[in-house]
């Protein structure tokens, strides 16, 4: 009987670049950047590093495919070093490889890096994947954001939301990620802005304004795992250790069968749910310090309160806009500005989320730092509501 | 006197519509005169349409959901299609769900080919599908931007329940050259209008049509509609006055069409028929370089085969837009700067398109023979997690006529797209079946969640680098102009 992950790792060193438009610095050095913060932090040598995971989600405009651009960049020679992608649920997907490696056994130290180069396009937002030569035939050619804006009319219609209303919540998600992203030094986008500016700014994809979609950023981030019991033994007194990863991936149900009613997320849903039976979670909106989830779009978050099961279904404009999630609220969500603000390169973003909880559990979070949370989740969404992969992971102290 | 005729009949003309006002204010700095011819509107192609998919859909219009049983031959007749070597009435047949035992043929190079391709289908006996689809491209400030418009024009031919019976024919052939195109020229090049009218149409019109009166054996004064494209402005009603006819000259179709070249005598032929009685005779004219004329004696039968919207239904759908330059750009006739995002690669698989053709060219999902679930696409096991059956016990069921309705939609302003917004959004199927698409002449009433929609053959991507087409189904909003 499988047992689960659950204690069985525990973060040794996490390291993070400054995320932004980086036009200094390439994908190996963004790497760099995040990999000596997170060497420093494990207090261990380059060379006890027995196996990696490198995320990078976009190999067409970053530095090509396999790991070998990671496992250079950061010169550990010789080991199992793999490249993991799974759209925006990458950097969580690779933290998942290091942290399996170390729960099996395999290895006492994991390296997990994630890092993204968007901004070698000439152009803002995302490039526009390639489908596969069937898909292409027939999948309209949308954008990202096109994708995420559908789950604001699903909702609206199923909760008997107005657009003004909706347009309004989501609002506040992106205003509260603004405010939040002010006291974010490593944050590419470090400036308030008022709700007036968000409500009335340019349609990317209805309801969608500029506002409503993160910023698209370079970026890497670094976690280095190993047991408990090493931790320990390597002096570690407060440990951040791994209560659950899941993954939930489509298989066609929303996007091909009658059930999917557009206005929530099935994915989310699922991982968050045996994530939280993983880590022995069974009240969420209590037990929860703090979450960094999936904004890449505030329609995105504000459904993501209901399919984490934070906000119950039907309540998550009330409880956006009553200031639930506020870094003042109940359950700070966001808190260092979320992908809205402190940036989306994609690979690198799950395990972003995860070096801010792990700061905020062990009281290193500057003036951002929330009032001892001990449990803490991430969230990652790639592809599309409808056809796409959550991550959902729980890191908690102890 | 033949048995041999016009069973079912349909048509299709693009939705878009610009006043010719607006065409001549953009040349008013250089061509003022234009103004004079600055009445009615004229129909353009969305970016997405050409003449295939024009005539997918005058042919879904003719044959109103039946499946094409018994059709031996499919005819497609045009000057503008898109490749000078692909058979576009395979393309055609295979939206179209045509049996693969079917004879095709394109035929073109003359504005005559529509009534010509008829004359030569109609007489070779055997039950076809024949379509004239086309959208004859003016040179901006042209006389002919202004008078040419688009459209298609569909008729099933056979002997069993004709609608139109041909009694005679006649044609003349000369190398009269009013206007020509060179092969890979995009205009034509024409010769003066008062030469083409008074040695082309009033010489060698006449000598056709006298030809196929004696052929059914009948005057002048037995025709009720006289049949023939306003290629100029008034030439029809001055040949019907030339050879006698004293009836009404059949509408030209100029405003809210405009010329459709070899399409645009049959889409007149399928304008009348739409409201033709029973002992009716049609005379059906075509020019270039040299004249058809075709008798039809209009048959009891008419009663009961109308078309799902026909030519005056599309007229009736059209929407009114303002910019010349849309309809320019949607043409290929400028070049605008549509950014680094439409840089993108529109290669297509010719495998992979093959492997999936039938799939795809006519909209066709699985019905689960185990559990009954309706999906598209249908890859190897059943989408329903209750049953995951392998395909192998899939039905075929073409979701081309399948009720629908807007399940969630969004218009796109990031991704690249020839006509901004790209609307997308999900079409939930009555029969269960649910497809992300694009959902296009969305039009000044919006989308909403709900509403009813139906699917339209449009061009998916245009490989500029390649030249190539690729189609697929669109959703669009359902019963416009019905």
């Amino acid at each position: 009987m499988a047992t689960g992950i659950k204690d069985k790792v525990a973060i040794l060193g996490m390291g993070c670049s400054r995320f932004g438009e980086r036009w200094d610095a390439n994908s190996s050095q963004l790497m760099a950047e995040a990999f000596d913060e997170a060497l420093a932090d494990a207090g261990i040598e380059r060379k006890q590093i027995e196996a990696g995971w490198y995320g990078s989600a976009m190999d067409n405009v970053n530095v090509g495919n396999s790991a070998i651009p990671a496992s250079t960049a950061l010169r550990l020679d010789g080991i199992p070093f793999s490249r993991m992608e799974n759209m925006c649920a990458t950097g969580t997907e690779a933290l998942r490889g290091a942290a399996y490696a170390v729960a099996s056994g395999a290895v006492d130290f994991a390296v997990a890096i994630g890092a993204e180069k968007l901004k070698d396009t000439g152009y803002g937002g995302l490039p526009s994947p390639f489908k596969g030569t069937f898909n292409d035939m027939w999948l309209p050619m949308g954008s990202a954001p096109a994708g995420f804006a559908q789950l604001a009319a699903g909702y609206r219609v199923k909760h008997g939301v107005s657009k003004e209303d909706l347009k309004r919540a989501i609002g506040h998600v992106s205003w509260k990620s603004h405010q939040n992203g002010v006291h974010s030094p490593k944050a590419h986008l470090r400036k308030a802005v008022s709700m007036d500016a968000i409500l009335n700014a340019p349609m990317i994809a209805e309801p969608l304004g500029l506002f409503d979609c993160c910023g698209v950023s370079d970026g890497a981030a670094c976690a280095i795992v190993t047991t408990p019991e090493i931790a320990r033994a390597l002096g570690k007194k407060d440990l951040v250790t791994i209560k659950a990863i899941q993954i939930s991936i489509s298989s066609g149900i929303e996007s091909q069968m009658n059930t999917w009613d557009g206005s929530h997320v099935r994915n989310t849903r699922n991982a968050a749910a045996r994530a939280y039976a993983e880590a022995g979670i069974t009240d969420p909106r209590a037990q929860l310090g703090l979450m960094e989830v999936h904004d890449c779009f505030s329609i995105t978050e504000l459904v993501t309160m209901e399919d984490l099961f934070v906000s119950n279904d039907g309540r998550a404009v009330n409880d956006v806009l009553d200031g639930v999630y506020d870094a003042s609220g109940a359950v700070p969500c966001q808190i260092d500005g979320g992908l809205k603000c402190f940036g989306h390169p994609i690979g690198a973003s799950g395990l972003r989320m995860a070096y801010e909880v792990y700061n905020q559990l062990l009281g290193r979070a500057g003036e951002r730092q929330l009032k001892d949370p001990s449990i803490g989740l991430t969230h990652n969404l790639g592809g599309v509501p409808y056809q796409g992969v959550a991550a959902v992971s729980i890191l908690g102290l102890g | 006197m033949t048995d041999f005729g016009i069973k079912r009949f349909g048509g299709y003309v693009p939705r878009l519509r610009l006043d010719r006002a607006h065409i001549a204010a953009a040349h008013k700095w250089m061509a003022p005169g234009l103004k004079a011819q600055a009445k009615g509107s004229r129909a353009f192609m969305s970016w997405d349409e050409d003449p295939v998919t024009m005539a997918v859909e005058a042919a879904r219009d003719c044959l109103d959901g039946r499946n094409g049983e018994g059709i031996a031959a499919l005819h497609l007749a045009s000057t503008s299609l898109p490749f000078s070597d692909l058979q576009h009435s395979s393309l055609v047949a295979s939206a179209l769900r045509l049996p693969a035992g079917i004879a095709s043929l394109d035929i073109g190079f003359s504005q005559r080919a529509g009534t010509s391709g008829l004359l030569q289908a109609l007489k070779a006996g055997e039950e076809a599908l024949f379509i004239a689809s086309d959208a004859p491209l003016g040179k901006p400030a042209s006389t002919q931007e202004m008078a040419y418009g688009a459209g298609a024009a569909a008729l099933l031919l056979g002997s069993e329940q004709v609608v139109a019976r041909l009694v005679g024919s006649g044609s003349v052939t000369a190398p009269f050259v009013d206007h020509f195109r060179a092969a890979g020229e995009r205009y034509d090049y024409y010769w003066e209008e008062r030469w083409i009218r008074d040695e082309g149409y009033a010489k060698i019109a006449p000598v056709a049509i006298r030809a196929a009166l004696a052929q059914v054996g009948i005057e002048m004064d037995a025709i009720t509609h006289f049949v023939m494209p306003p290629i100029q402005r008034g030439a029809a009603d001055a040949l019907a006055k030339k050879v006698g006819f004293a009836g009404k000259v059949a509408p030209g179709l100029e405003d809210g069409v405009g010329y459709a070249g070899t399409a645009h005598s049959l889409l007149m032929l399928v304008n009348v028929l739409e409201n033709a009685l029973p002992g009716e005779r049609i005379l059906l004219v075509g020019f270039g370089q040299g004249a058809d004329a075709l008798v039809f004696e209009v048959t009891d039968a008419i009663a009961t085969a109308k078309p799902r919207r026909g030519v005056s239904g599309a007229i009736a759908a059209g929407e009114a837009t303002d910019s010349y330059l849309r309809m320019l750009s949607f043409a290929d006739g400028i070049e605008l700067e549509w950014g680094m995002r439409s840089e993108k690669n529109g290669k297509t698989a010719l495998t992979e398109q093959y492997r999936s053709s039938q799939q795809i060219a006519g909209l066709v999902a699985g019905k689960c023979g185990s559990c009954g679930t309706i999906q598209f696409p249908q890859l190897e096991y059943c989408v329903n997690p209750e049953c995951n059956a392998p395909k192998g016990k899939f039905e075929p069921c073409s979701l081309v006529d399948e009720p629908a309705r807007v399940l969630t939609y969004t218009s796109d302003w990031l991704s690249y797209h020839p006509a901004p917004p790209l609307y997308v959004g999900f079409v939930q199927f009555d029969n269960g079946a649910r497809i992300l698409m694009e959902m296009v002449d969305v039009g000044s009433e919006g989308l909403e969640i709900g509403l009813p929609v139906q699917m339209v053959y449009r061009i998916k991507e245009r490989d500029r680098a390649r030249g190539y087409n690729r189609y697929f189904w669109k959703a669009t909003p359902a019963g416009v102009g019905a």
